[in-house]
C-alpha cells in the first residue's frame, strides 16, 4: 500500500543523498532527525517559554507586542482567595469552583476506575471461557470518541429517555439528571469510569498475567486461604502495575475535558466545569479572550502534571530495573 | 455446549461450578449489558422516526405505522384496528383527527366517512428501520464536507506523523553521534508538554503561520510525538546493524537504507502507531475546537458537538450522525483489535 509514496520518497532521495556527501553518514541524523525536532521546538518548546509570557501579560490581544507587561498579576487575581476551601470568596471563583470540581472529580473517577479495572483485571484472568472477548466488551469504550460517549448518555439519560423509562415502570419515578448538579456530577463521574476502565483493565491485566504460576503454585501446597494468596501475593507482586495505572489516570484525569463539556457544557452552572474547560473558556470561548488568565491556570496545570509525570518516569526507571 | 461446561468445571478441579465462578460470570455479563447496551440503544434509536422518538416510554425496536393508498385521498393513510363499538375488529384507514375524534374510512368503501373516538382506534405497526436519517445527513446537513474534514485530517496527520517520527527513531537507533542523549531527553521533556497547558502560544504560533481556520492547523502541531517516537525507536534497536552495513557495502544511500530496509522491517511498530493516530486524530476534539471555527471546516466531533447544542435538538439526525461517526473506528477495532490491545499497552495511550 505505501509503495504508492514510492515517487515520492526517490525525489527526497536527492537531496539527501546531497546532505550524505556533504555532511558524512553520522552527521546525517542530524538531518533525520530535523523535522521532529523542528515540530517539537515550534510546537511543544516555544509554547512553553510563551505561556509563561502571557500569563505576565495582560489586555485580550493575542499578539505578544501587544500585550501589557503585568507582572506577576494574573496569578495574583487566580490566587486571590480569603479561603481557599470556599470558591464564593475567591475573586476568581469560576476558577477555584473548576479547581475543587477538577480535585473532587480526579479523586472520585480515579479510586472509582481503578478499583473496577482492577476486578475487572482479577476476572479476566481466571480461567474463564472466551476470555478474548469479555476483554474487549469492557475495552471497545476506549476507542469511542469523547463526543460520542457523551452523546450516548445523554440520549439514555435525557428527560424521556430509557432510564427514566425504566425507573418510571419500576415506579421510582423519572430524575431530571443532567439539570441536578450534584447528579450531573456522578453521571459525570460514570460516564468517565464507563469510556476509560477498559485502557487500565487492559495494563492491570498484563501485570498479572506476568505473576508467575509457580509462586501460586507454592502458595497452594502450603494451604494459602484465595484471600491469603490476593493479599500476600498477587496485591505486592501487581503494584508496580498498580502505581502506573494510578499516574497515568491521575494525568489524564487532570485533563478531563472532551466527554463532560460534550455531556453537561460544564453546567448545570459550574458544577462540572473542570480546569481544561476553565481554561478553554477563558482564552477561547467568551468575549474579551482573557489570553493572561488562561496561561497563568495553564502554568499551575503543568506544574501538576510536570511532578506527576516525573513520579511515571521514575516509576518506568524503577520497574525497568527492578 | 457440553463441551463448554466441561471445561468450566474441570477448572476448580473439584466437578462442579465454585461460587465465585457463579460470581465471575454473573460480573461479566452484567458488564455485557453495561458495555454494549447504551451502544445498542443508540443504534437501534437511530433507526426511529421522530414520532417514535418521542414516544414515552420508548419501545425497544424501532416501528412504524401501516399505511395504505386509497383512491380520492392524496396521501397513504394511516391504518388502525377498531378495538370496541359498532366496527370492532375492522380495519379502517383515518382520513383526520382532532380533539380525539377521528375521521376514518373503510379501504374497501372509501367514500363513507366514519367518525369514532381516538381511543377506539389502535395502530397497526410492524418493525422499520427509518433510513430516511440517514440519507437526509447527505441531504440537509454538510455531512460530507465534515466527513472529508475528518478523514483528510486523520489520513494526513497520520502518515505525517509516522514519516517525521520513524526518520527521528531511526537516527536515535541506527547512528552513534554526538548529542544523540540530549535529543533522548528532548523528546522525553515533551512527554510533560500535554496540549492541554499550551493552548494559548500554540493558538498564536497557529495564527501567525496562517494556519487558524485551516485544516493544517489541526495536522501539523501533533505531527511529531514523543510516544511515536519512543515506540519506534525501541523497535529498530532490535534490527540488527549488519544489515545496514551490508546495504551500504552495496552502495545504498542512508535514506535509501531508511525507506528500503529500516520501514519495511519495522512495519508492526508502524502499524501499531498508525492505529494510535488514527484514533486518536479521528476522535480528537479540544484543538480543533480551538483552531477550527467556521462550520464549513468542522470535523465530525465537531459538527456532532455544534448540533447537540443547539435549542431544538434534532435528535433523529443526530443519533444517525453519531452512528456515522462510531462506525469507523468500530470498524478498525473489529480487524486490528490484537494491534490496538498490545499498541496501548505499549505506550500507555497516546
Amino acid at each position: 500500500m505505501l509503495a504508492i509514496l514510492n515517487p515520492i520518497m526517490r525525489i527526497i532521495e536527492i537531496p539527501m543523498l546531497a546532505m550524505q556527501r556533504l555532511l558524512g553518514i553520522n552527521r546525517l541524523a542530524w538531518v533525520f532527525l530535523l523535522p521532529n525536532l523542528v515540530l517539537f521546538g515550534l510546537f511543544a518548546f516555544l509554547p512553553v517559554f510563551l505561556n509563561v509570557i502571557y500569563a505576565m501579560t495582560g489586555s485580550d490581544n493575542v499578539l505578544l507586542a501587544d500585550r501589557t507587561f503585568v507582572g506577576g498579576q494574573n496569578f495574583a487575581t487566580l490566587m486571590d482567595c480569603s479561603s481557599y476551601l470556599d470558591p464564593n470568596t475567591c475573586r476568581e471563583d469560576k476558577f477555584w469552583r473548576a479547581v475543587w470540581n477538577t480535585g473532587w472529580f480526579v479523586t472520585l473517577q480515579v479510586t472509582i476506575m481503578v478499583g473496577f479495572s482492577l476486578l475487572t483485571a482479577i476476572i479476566l484472568n481466571r480461567d474463564i471461557r472466551a476470555r478474548g472477548f469479555f476483554r474487549s466488551v469492557f475495552f471497545f469504550p476506549v476507542l469511542l470518541s469523547p463526543v460520542v460517549v457523551a452523546l450516548i448518555w445523554k440520549w439514555i439519560l435525557q428527560r424521556e429517555g430509557v432510564l427514566n423509562a425504566f425507573l418510571d415502570w419500576t415506579g421510582a419515578g423519572g430524575i431530571n439528571w443532567l439539570v441536578d448538579a450534584q447528579w450531573a456530577f456522578a453521571w459525570s463521574v460514570f460516564i468517565s469510569v464507563w469510556a476509560h476502565m477498559g485502557f487500565y483493565t487492559l495494563i492491570l491485566l498484563a501485570g498479572l498475567q506476568a505473576i508467575p504460576r509457580d509462586v501460586y503454585e507454592a502458595a497452594i501446597m502450603d494451604r494459602a486461604s484465595p484471600w491469603r494468596t490476593f493479599r500476600r501475593i498477587t496485591l505486592p507482586l501487581l503494584s508496580p502495575t498498580m502505581l502506573v495505572v494510578l499516574v497515568l489516570a491521575l494525568i489524564k484525569g487532570v485533563q478531563t475535558f472532551d466527554e463532560i463539556y460534550a455531556f453537561t457544557g460544564g453546567g448545570p452552572g459550574t458544577a462540572t466545569t473542570f480546569i481544561i474547560q476553565y481554561i478553554y473558556e477563558e482564552g477561547f470561548a467568551g468575549a474579551p479572550r482573557v489570553f493572561g488568565m488562561a496561561a497563568a491556570a495553564s502554568l499551575l496545570v503543568a506544574l501538576v502534571l510536570v511532578l506527576l509525570t516525573l513520579v511515571q518516569l521514575w516509576i518506568n526507571r524503577r520497574n525497568v530495573d527492578g | 455446549m457440553s463441551r463448554i461446561w466441561s471445561f468450566l468445571t474441570a477448572t476448580r478441579g473439584n466437578g462442579r461450578l465454585h461460587w465465585t465462578d457463579w460470581v465471575s460470570y454473573g460480573y461479566l455479563v452484567l458488564g455485557i449489558l453495561l458495555m454494549f447496551g447504551p451502544v445498542v440503544w443508540l443504534g437501534l434509536s437511530s433507526f426511529k422516526t421522530q414520532n417514535e422518538l418521542d414516544r414515552f416510554p420508548p419501545r425497544f425496536l424501532p416501528y412504524a405505522q401501516e399505511t395504505m393508498e386509497l383512491s380520492g385521498f392524496d396521501e397513504a393513510l394511516p391504518l388502525f384496528t377498531v378495538t370496541e363499538g359498532e366496527y370492532a375488529g375492522e380495519i379502517v384507514a383515518q382520513t383526520r383527527r382532532a380533539a380525539g375524534r377521528a375521521e376514518v374510512v373503510l379501504p374497501v368503501d372509501p367514500d363513507t366517512r366514519i367518525r369514532l373516538q381516538a381511543s377506539q382506534l389502535e395502530p397497526i405497526e410492524r418493525i422499520a428501520f427509518a433510513t430516511s436519517n440517514y440519507t437526509d445527513l447527505f441531504e440537509r446537513f454538510n455531512f460530507l464536507r465534515y466527513l472529508f474534514n475528518s478523514t483528510f485530517i486523520t489520513v494526513t496527520a497520520t502518515l505525517l506523523m509516522l514519516l517525521v517520527n520513524s526518520m527521528a527513531a531511526f537516527a536515535l537507533s541506527k547512528y552513534e553521534f554526538r548529542g544523540r542523549t540530549a535529543v533522548l531527553l528532548i523528546v522525553i521533556g515533551t512527554l510533560m508538554i500535554p496540549q492541554t497547558v499550551v493552548l494559548v502560544p500554540l493558538f498564536l504560533i497557529v495564527t501567525q503561520m496562517g494556519m487558524f481556520n485551516s485544516l493544517w492547523g489541526v495536522i501539523i502541531p501533533g505531527a511529531a510525538t514523543p510516544t511515536g517516537v519512543f515506540l519506534l525507536r525501541q523497535y529498530m534497536i532490535t534490527i540488527p546493524d549488519e544489515i545496514l552495513d551490508a546495504a551500504r557495502m552495496d552502495k545504498a544511500s542512508e535514506w535509501k537504507i531508511f525507506w528500503r530496509i529500516i520501514v519495511p522491517l519495522s512495519a508492526p511498530a508502524i502499524a501499531v502507531l498508525a492505529i494510535l493516530a488514527i484514533m486518536w486524530r479521528w476522535n480528537d476534539f479540544l484543538w480543533p475546537l480551538i483552531v477550527l471555527t467556521r462550520s464549513e471546516n468542522f470535523t465530525l466531533q465537531l459538527a456532532l458537538n455544534s448540533f447537540q447544542g443547539e435549542l431544538q435538538t434534532d435528535w433523529p439526525s443526530l443519533l444517525a450522525m453519531t452512528v456515522l461517526t462510531l462506525l469507523p473506528i468500530a470498524a478498525v477495532f473489529m480487524f486490528l483489535q490484537r494491534y490496538i490491545a498490545t499498541g496501548i499497552a505499549s505506550t500507555g495511550g497516546k
